[in-house]
């Protein structure tokens, strides 16, 4: 069973940090390092320290200068000031390929792998020397690959192409490429976004194999519970700077360790309640049934529930159960091949988003960078992008009322930007996610179908929509919230629908605790249906 | 301001060129042949516009210089008879526009990459053409010069027509919801159809339209002519994307605007005559246009990577 990185076998990992070496207080040192980008300051001065063997944590509101900082570690970037010292050695020019040959790797939330190659050669990639005229020895190129998976527990093929492996599978490939640079200082940036639960226990147990060989892991997540089982240590940045870094396990001096409210006080500066709004509404008429539905293409299928008027209904499930598949049916993007829609009780048919949206069904999607904001279109222009019809009845836009809408929703919902005309694009990925639920409030939807919410969002944001989803529902709309945040989804449900194999296999009341949900979704028997 | 930089810089090349021709050759603005240059150029103006558009929904026409011939010979074979312009333009703007929705269902429909698309159109029509006209130029009655006016009342009337399209079709993507939306597919289709929009109906549109403009621009070039080449056209297709692209847009799509096209023909429309103006010597003419395209380009690139971090 324990296949992955067999530690019997040390000397097959070339590179990491062995036992024969001097013994190095600290890997990575990094000291009142400052960068600006134009007017923004985004490092004021911080200092960082990695020691062998430890997962530190970098936690930040989005804006706070995390991604700033991995990317002077990486060598992507050069800070305008400070120093860097690697091993003990200060280093000055730190480019990406001088940063590889350092021992540094980064893994990224959405591996970089070329999609259209196998496994094997993606990692000879990584870790052949660049010699575009040597001839390809195929068969040790496939050897390495096979014994790195071994390594990281993985049994993908090294033949199978990378399109076809399923995000955990391709993180694993990152990691097993990282263990073959013999990387000393690994940095991981939010690798758990899209991980199921037993997938990220894996992970898991590879980064604390990864630590208990010596790598030092600087480790960025949003999901605090995660950085308490994880992390040794955790430095919190805010606005440029290092508020603090901090011991998470209990310390020898017996001082005692950081409690969860305390690290979320050093990031947003102020408290906030990590307490889900209750919820306030009373349930009212069947806004949307659905029954038997499904497209079997997408393996969607014998799908059967209903959502009242003012309540949220979490969809859970892990990732690949079909829940984003749902909401695809439900908006048209891939109509239902079987089973009947009724909203309001009226049968409808629901065959593209068009006629979605005219049935008053809205869907703020998962992947916002890529399909919820429209990053060259002006923010106002979003947001009126559905509400063409309704907001310009005659010939003529009308900039004015646009305008007005737009500086309504931005102060309503808090949105940061420097005003309505502002690019989509420009804005942090909290206000793009807001940006995107304007757009579906302007329709003043009936049934609000939410897809991750808020995945990839800082702290203070999240709470934020959470109160927004909240108001929603008070306000009388039906919300179906699909998240793959257990607590959010427990906490923030009126009832909770779980979701497996293309099918609702569970329906729970909300606030059920997430060891049910969690095993409904896993197919556990014996849990109340 | 800042939103419309790329325009107003090529705006100002314009304007510098046209100081430097005041001092240096005044000639250069003698209304006669200012306007018979300016009445040349005016079909490729509407074309520009109507190729601008297709490049903002992300896609490309290069099949519009055949097209343009095909429809050029069309009109020439209806305007020879009873109905006269009126006829001629409706020839030429209903092939026209079912030849753009050729590629267009072709684009839309069947998901095929525009540039390969009519990469196709362009070389069947082109062939087509030759084929079925075995190259034989067809006179035009004497009432089809000028629509019958006088020439330079002629002239000044295809160049108000030029004008009069560019000004619609401005008016059209900044004040209509459907300019918003050619807007919102060019810079993202998918984001578009979870939006609720249509991107396959707008991007068969605008290649219907972009037929429709080019069927316009036919009869506008017809008139200036007693014959119809049947190899004319030819090239139409790159100097119109060349004058979009000089006037800032975007070829990733959802950038730009039909006024920085209108400063973008100028400016290659002005360059040749002025450099012949100018006494420099004609070979110059291409190159000089060709780096002028290769400028824009670069500056696009360049604000763009410095916009980006």
């Amino acid at each position: 069973m324990d296949r992955r990185l067999s530690s019997g076998q040390p000397g097959r990992v070339r590179g990491l940090l062995g036992g024969a070496r001097p013994v190095i207080s600290s890997l990575l040192k990094l000291g009142s390092v400052t960068k600006s980008f134009g007017a923004v300051r985004a490092l004021r001065g911080v200092s960082f320290d990695l020691r062998p063997g430890e997962v530190h944590a970098l936690l930040g509101e989005n804006g706070a200068g995390k991604s700033t900082l991995i990317k002077v570690v990486s060598g992507a970037i050069s800070p305008d000031g400070g120093t860097l010292e690697i091993a003990g050695s200060p280093v000055r020019h730190l480019t990406p390929a001088s940063a590889h040959r350092l021992g540094i790797a980064c893994i990224y939330q959405q591996p970089a792998l070329f999609a259209d190659l196998t496994v094997a050669e993606n990692i000879a990639l990584r870790l052949e020397p660049v010699a575009p005229l040597r001839r390809v020895r195929w068969n040790p190129r496939r050897q390495r690959a096979r014994e790195l998976l071994a390594q990281v527990g993985s049994d993908v093929s090294p033949d199978a192409e990378v399109r076809a492996l399923s995000m955990p599978e391709q993180q694993l490939v990152e990691i097993a490429c990282v263990l073959g640079a013999g990387a000393r200082i690994v940095i991981m940036d939010e690798p758990t976004a899209s991980l199921t639960r037993r997938e990220q226990e894996r992970l898991f147990a590879v980064v604390k194999e990864l630590r208990g060989r010596g790598v030092g892991i600087i480790y960025i997540s949003h999901r605090l519970e995660e950085i308490f089982a994880l992390a040794d240590r955790v430095t919190v940045l805010r606005d440029g700077e290092s508020v603090g870094t901090r011991d998470l396990k209990a310390s020898a001096a017996g001082e005692s360790p950081l409690s969860e409210s305390e690290l979320i006080r050093m990031m947003v500066g102020r408290e906030v309640s990590h307490i889900y709004p209750p919820s306030e509404s009373k349930p009212g008429e069947v806004a949307l049934a659905v029954r038997d539905l499904g497209f079997r293409a997408s393996g969607v299928q014998g799908v059967g529930f209903e959502i009242r008027v003012g309540e949220v209904v979490g969809l859970a499930g892990l990732v690949g159960a079909g829940r984003t598949e749902l909401a695809r049916v439900l908006f048209g993007l891939t109509p239902a091949d079987h089973g009947e829609i009724r909203l309001a009780g009226q049968p409808v048919s629901i065959d593209s988003p068009a006629q979605a949206v005219a049935h008053g069904i809205a869907y703020v999607p998962e992947d916002r960078r890529r399909h919820g904001v429209i990053l060259d279109l002006p923010i106002a222009h979003n947001m009126t992008l559905a509400i063409h019809r309704r907001l310009f009845p005659g010939t003529w836009l009308r900039f004015g009322a646009e305008r007005r809408l737009a500086l309504d929703f931005i102060r309503d919902l808090g949105i940061k930007a420097s005003g309505p005309e502002a690019p989509g694009g420009s804005l942090s990925g909290g206000n793009q996610q807001k940006v995107s639920v304007a757009r579906w409030l302007a329709t003043h939807p009936k049934v609000l179908i939410l897809d991750e919410p808020t995945q990839g969002v800082d702290v203070g944001a999240k709470s934020e929509i959470h109160r927004i989803i909240r108001r929603l529902a008070r306000e009388g709309m039906a919300i179906l919230m699909i998240s793959s945040d257990l607590p959010e989804v427990v906490g923030m449900s009126d009832r909770l629908l779980v979701m497996r194999h293309g099918t609702v296999v569970a329906e729970m009341p909300g606030g059920s605790s997430a060891h049910d949900v969690m095993a409904a979704a896993l197919g556990q028997t014996g849990v109340t249906a | 301001m800042k939103r419309h930089f790329h325009e107003l810089s090529v705006a100002g090349t314009l304007v510098l060129l046209l100081l430097v021709l005041a001092v240096l050759a005044p000639g250069f603005f003698e209304p006669q042949p200012l306007l018979s240059r300016l009445a040349t150029a005016a079909p490729r103006l509407v074309v520009a516009c109507g190729v601008a558009l297709v490049i903002l929904t992300r896609q490309i026409d290069i099949s519009i210089g055949s097209l343009f011939g095909v429809c050029s010979v069309a009109a020439g074979l209806v305007a020879t008879g009873p109905t006269g312009i009126p006829g001629a333009l409706a020839t030429s703007m209903l092939v026209g526009a079912v030849g753009g929705a050729v590629n267009g269902t072709l684009v839309a429909g069947l998901g095929l990459p525009s540039i390969v698309v009519t990469l196709a159109t362009m070389v069947t029509l082109r062939e087509g053409l030759r084929l079925w006209r075995q190259g034989v130029f067809i006179n035009l009655p004497d009432a089809m010069q000028w629509f019958g006016l006088p020439m330079m009342r002629g002239q000044a009337v295809v160049c108000l027509i030029a004008v009069g399209v560019l000004v619609a079709l401005a008016l059209m993507t900044r004040h209509l919801a459907a300019g918003r939306y050619l807007y919102a597919v060019g810079s993202d289709a998918e984001a578009a159809r979870l939006a609720g929009l249509r991107p396959r109906l707008t991007t068969f549109l605008v290649f219907v339209g972009m037929g429709a403009l080019v069927g316009a621009a036919a009869v506008m070039n017809l008139v200036q002519s007693p014959q119809v080449d049947p190899s004319t056209g030819r090239g139409l297709e790159l100097e119109a994307i060349a004058a979009a692209v000089v006037g800032g847009v975007a070829v990733s799509g959802g950038r730009g605007s039909l006024w920085g096209v209108f400063a973008g023909f100028l400016l290659l429309s002005c360059i040749n005559p002025a450099l012949t103006y100018l006494g420099v010597k004609p070979y110059w003419d291409k190159a000089s246009q060709g780096a002028i395209i290769l400028l824009a380009v670069v500056a696009d690139g360049w604000r763009r990577r410095r916009g980006g971090t």
